[in-house]
């Protein structure tokens, strides 16, 4: 089984009070979290991949955790996630799919109320490549309120042998949300959608 | 000071090369948007920025110290930088940077006799701002020239401002190109 090889992290934490109207009382924060790891499948194709997902899971434990301590400390107070990946230039789309399990699957057992599906976003690109990962309610995919993206990036990541991996998450919807729509206090809660 | 929002990034270098940095190299980078008071118009009084400075060198002093969560004794270097939204001036930045910003940001690591190393310029949403570092205590420092960059995909909107001071808890990764050491720092003159 290949090790993860761990270069870097970075945590990203923003905190929006207002973006032109009526502040609401508690700000909106989003955070996220990004490892850069070493791509053992960079440079030729390997069939089986696989394995490396197993793998993948303490780092997507560990970040879940960066995002959570980030926001304060308590999952609790978390309403939305999100997670992508950007695959260094010698791999390939596919090794950024090996994320979707061991990352969505570690904000879930973090987050008591995660019923809807992680959505999710990677591409392939150079150091310093950004991607807007996209947020959604993490129990009821249709909450209109939550649908958001935080764009994140490396300046000096993913190199052409890595993989920069990132989840996201946030405490509030956008912060002048209203465009109407299901509310989180309407989630029924039983499908992750509604 | 009008706030729009707070930024903070944690970079944890944990090997570069196959090398391993040990301890990680860390440092953290604090922002906030503001409103430019000054937008659009020429004001030769810029005395209001130099408050809204002061108040953020405290602030995103703060910030960045919370987000590393070390004590301020741990840190061991730092930098500034300012860049103003397309309504703005050069001046503007400067207000913000330079006359008060300093002690304040001193003052929550407990002190520090260097420079406080700044760039600043005008730009548009998503321009790159690279803060420029320096130890603390002796910019000879080699090991510590450093910068640390920020981008945010919507500011500075023409009438903001993003302000950002980083500190950091050690030089670059693998330091290696000789040049005044930390541990020969005689630390009378900020410089040596």
């Amino acid at each position: 089984m290949p090790e993860v090889k761990v270069r870097k992290t970075l945590v990203q934490v923003e905190t929006i009070f207002h973006e032109g109207g009526p502040a609401p009382e508690a700000p909106q924060k989003r955070a996220a979290a990004i490892a850069v790891i070493e791509n053992p499948y960079a440079g030729a194709y390997v069939e089986d991949i696989l394995p490396f997902m197993k793998d993948l899971e303490p780092l997507g434990a560990e970040m879940a955790k960066m995002c959570i301590d980030a926001l304060g400390g308590d999952a609790s107070v978390v309403e939305g996630y999100g997670k992508g990946a950007i695959v260094g230039v010698n791999g390939e789309i596919e090794h950024g799919a090996l994320w979707h399990v061991p990352g969505g699957y570690a904000m879930r057992d973090a987050i008591a109320e995660s019923m809807a599906i992680v959505p999710s976003t990677k591409k392939v690109g150079a150091a310093g490549t950004r991607l807007d990962v996209p947020v959604t309610h993490t129990n009821a995919s249709y909450v209109r309120t939550h649908y958001d993206a935080v764009e994140v990036g490396v300046p000096d990541a993913p190199r052409p042998n890595e993989i920069a991996l990132v989840l996201v998450m946030t405490t509030a919807g956008r912060i002048h949300a209203r465009i109407g729509g299901l509310t989180k206090d309407q989630v029924k809660g039983e499908d992750g959608l509604r | 000071m009008k706030l729009r929002k707070i930024i903070t990034l944690v970079e944890e270098t944990r090997s570069e090369m196959g090398q391993a940095v040990t301890p990680p190299a860390r440092r953290a980078l604090a922002a906030a948007v503001i409103e430019n008071p000054f937008a659009g118009t020429y004001v030769k009084d810029l005395s209001e920025l130099i408050e809204t400075g002061a108040e953020l060198g405290t602030r995103l002093g703060n910030e960045a110290l919370a987000a590393l969560g070390c004590a301020p004794d741990d840190i061991e270097g730092y930098g500034k930088a300012a860049l103003v939204g397309e309504l703005g001036e050069l001046e503007h930045a400067a207000a913000l940077l330079h006359p008060k910003l300093g002690a304040p940001l001193r003052a929550v690591i407990g002190g520090g006799k260097a420079l406080v190393p700044s760039s600043k310029a005008i730009g548009r949403a998503g321009e790159i701002l690279d803060v420029p570092l320096g130890h603390k205590d002796a910019a000879y420092v080699r090991s510590h020239f450093d910068a640390m960059r920020l981008r945010l995909p919507d500011a500075p909107r023409p009438r903001e401002i993003v302000v950002a001071v980083v500190l950091q808890q050690s030089g670059r990764p693998l330091p290696r190109v000789g040049g005044l050491r930390q541990d020969e720092i005689e630390g009378a003159d900020g410089l040596r």
